[in-house]
């Protein structure tokens, strides 16, 4: 694994005495693409900002590179940020926004003019250079901000929502367009989003953040099977949330029906959280599955059916391939590695699960 | 159908700019070229190369200007010092900046006649505290004063509108690239503010360059600016003719500067209006 670049430590940081950030510990390695995905208000964006050097945390330090930055201001800090809504300067045409930083480093004409036709290319709009900000199109306008960042070379580039304002399209071709451009800069990416297929598509890690602490940190494939708690679950990708009870190792009762599982060391009779992915779920004919129930809702969606099944007074969310008319009666079956079972919160820090998303 | 009755709805407007701007600007034009006679002439217009009347066109360019920076000098700084206030409060100072202008033009230069006078509240003051009584009432500087006072709300108005334009996020950026504060004030905020700026300098130098109530109560009839020239003209010699074809040269000097000032504004990637 490649060293630790930036060190947070002990962040913690309010707002007219609300807490945004308490004890946030975090480190982002060199050349990772890590993403800070949670709800509005989860803490994210102030992360981000914190950094960047736009806000001073009330205590914590930030250690980048082995230095600490915790007081140096943004202009100070080898990293460049692009803003959510492109933050472009609107008095200058493309080419003198891109040079904007070059210049205050007093780099040669030839320099900058050979750095501008780089990024320009980069980002795939050659040839862009005279024209103004606001003959370019949302799209076009982040790649230009993106372009501004990374002409200056930076260790680090912030990505704070970048793709936000953009229509669905554009923000699918430019989640592979910014994994390219990490892979050619090399450099690190620490990216803020709220949008679960984002963070999905494009990170190495994901930190998962909701109400100033952090909930999970790993891979996007840890953070989608091995969802370490209910908030997780919820947030990344659908999930059918139920309480239940470990019975014993590889046993847990969900809604009066005992399923077996691969969990174990939870302890007998003890309450968790029971997580189901809609994916997971088979109907089947009725008799064949665990449990029986209606279906009460039906919504096509393209690759897959959305049913809604009545079972044991829980509404199951089920995604399949083939359809069942509202009105059926279904049988559900779930494989036992399908089960995941949760912890309960209960320390501080947890209790942040609780909140709805 | 539909359309019709919306373009009818703009008839008393219509009627409006043609029975009081479009027909006094005919009659002007009228009677600038023609004798008392009716007989056409360019005298009306030439006589602005009268001594007299260049000094009173030079001495009201001299005061609209002096006014105009004065506006200037005080209304940037204030206008940024607005703008890094909290949102509720900039409210309230503007308010205070606005609440003069809801007073009578005519009342606020009496008052200001008062208070200037050799015996009046500011002198008393001064006297007070032992320092020499100001002698500056029926000068120019009485009038380039109250002009400032009067149109100062002009020029703050449309600075601190720009100002506030601009968006939090540009500045952080101009930051993040490296800039300071000197670099992003004048690569940022300059240039971001110069549509403001111009308007302001339009809307203070326009009027005060044909201002002649100011020079008039505040002047004690030895400041004779163009305005009070026309004003003669009009009103005491009863000579429209004259009168009118100083208007015109007047209308043109505004008119002038004000595609000037508008030039420079597209220059600068804004324009004013």
């Amino acid at each position: 694994m490649s060293k630790r670049l930036i060190d947070l430590q002990h962040i913690t940081k309010s707002f007219d005495k609300q807490t945004v950030l308490d004890d946030l510990n975090l480190y982002i390695r060199e050349n990772e693409f890590l993403t800070l995905l949670g709800p509005s208000g989860c803490g994210k964006t102030t992360t981000l900002r914190i950094i960047g050097g736009f806000e001073t945390p009330d205590s914590g330090n930030i250690i980048f590179d082995g230095k600490n930055i915790t007081s140096l201001a943004p202009n100070e800090r080898q990293l460049n940020t692009v803003f959510q809504k492109y933050a472009l300067f609107p008095h200058m045409s493309i080419a003198e926004n891109i040079a904007f930083g070059l210049k205050i480093k007093k780099k040669s004409k030839s320099y900058i003019d050979d750095k501008i036709k780089y990024a320009l290319k980069l980002v795939n709009l050659d040839g862009f250079e005279k024209r103004s900000v606001d003959s370019l199109s949302g799209g076009q306008q982040q790649r230009i901000a993106i372009a501004r960042a990374i002409v200056n070379e930076p260790k680090v580039l912030l990505l704070d929502e970048p793709l936000g304002a953009l229509d669905l399209k554009l923000r699918q071709d430019m989640q592979y367009e910014l994994i390219r451009l990490k892979n050619e800069l090399g450099i690190t990416f620490i990216y803020v989003t709220h949008d679960q297929e984002e963070a999905l598509t494009m990170s190495d890690t994901i930190v998962v953040m909701n109400q100033g602490y952090i909930q999970q940190i790993g891979t996007p494939e840890d953070i989608y099977n091995e969802p370490t708690n209910a908030f997780v679950a919820d947030f990344i990708g659908e999930s059918n949330i139920i309480h239940g009870i470990m019975l014993q190792d590889r046993l847990v009762k969900v809604l009066d029906v005992t399923f077996p599982c691969v969990d174990e060391g939870f302890g007998n009779n003890v309450p968790v959280d029971v997580v189901i992915r809609p994916e997971d779920v088979e109907l089947v004919e009725p008799g064949q599955g665990m449990l029986e129930g209606d279906v009460v809702s039906l919504i096509f969606k393209g690759v897959h059916w959305e049913t809604e099944v009545l079972a044991n007074g829980y509404e199951w969310l089920v995604q399949t391939t083939q359809m069942h008319p509202v009105g059926t009666h279904v049988g559900i079956r779930v494989d036992p590695f399908n089960i995941q079972i949760m912890n309960k919160p209960e320390s501080s820090d947890e209790k942040a699960v609780e909140s709805d998303v | 159908m539909f359309n019709l009755k919306r373009q009818l709805l703009s008839g008393p407007y219509l009627l409006w700019m043609v029975g009081f701007i479009l027909m006094p600007v005919v009659m002007i034009l009228y009677y600038a070229f023609t004798t008392t006679s009716g007989h056409f002439t360019l005298l009306n217009i030439t006589s602005i190369f009268a001594s007299i009347h260049m000094k009173s066109l030079f001495l009201s360019l001299k005061l609209a200007l002096a006014c105009t920076a004065i506006c200037l000098a005080l209304s940037y700084p204030l206008a940024m010092i607005l703008n890094n206030m909290k949102q509720r409060s900039q409210g309230f100072i503007v308010f205070i900046f606005i609440l003069p202008m809801w007073m009578n033009f005519m009342l606020r230069i009496l008052a200001w006649k008062l208070l200037l006078s050799n015996n009046g509240v500011i002198n008393m003051v001064l006297e007070a505290i032992g320092l020499p009584g100001l002698d500056v009432l029926n000068t120019p500087s009485a009038v380039v004063f109250c002009m400032v006072y009067d149109f100062l709300p002009f020029m703050i108005l449309p600075i601190y509108n720009a100002m506030s334009r601009i968006q939090q996020d540009i500045i952080e950026a101009a930051r993040d690239l490296g800039a300071g504060t000197a670099t992003i004030f004048f690569k940022i905020i300059v240039p971001l503010t110069m549509p403001g700026v111009i308007s302001g300098i339009i809307m203070v130098f326009v009027p005060a360059l044909t201002s002649f109530a100011i020079s008039d109560l505040l002047g004690g009839g030895k400041v004779l600016l163009i305005g009070n020239v026309i004003e003669q003209a009009f009103m005491q010699e009863y000579n429209w003719n004259l009168g009118s074809g100083l208007s015109l040269v007047l209308m043109v000097f505004v008119i002038a500067s004000m595609a000037l000032m508008s030039s420079k504004g597209e220059k600068g990637g804004a324009s004013v209006w």
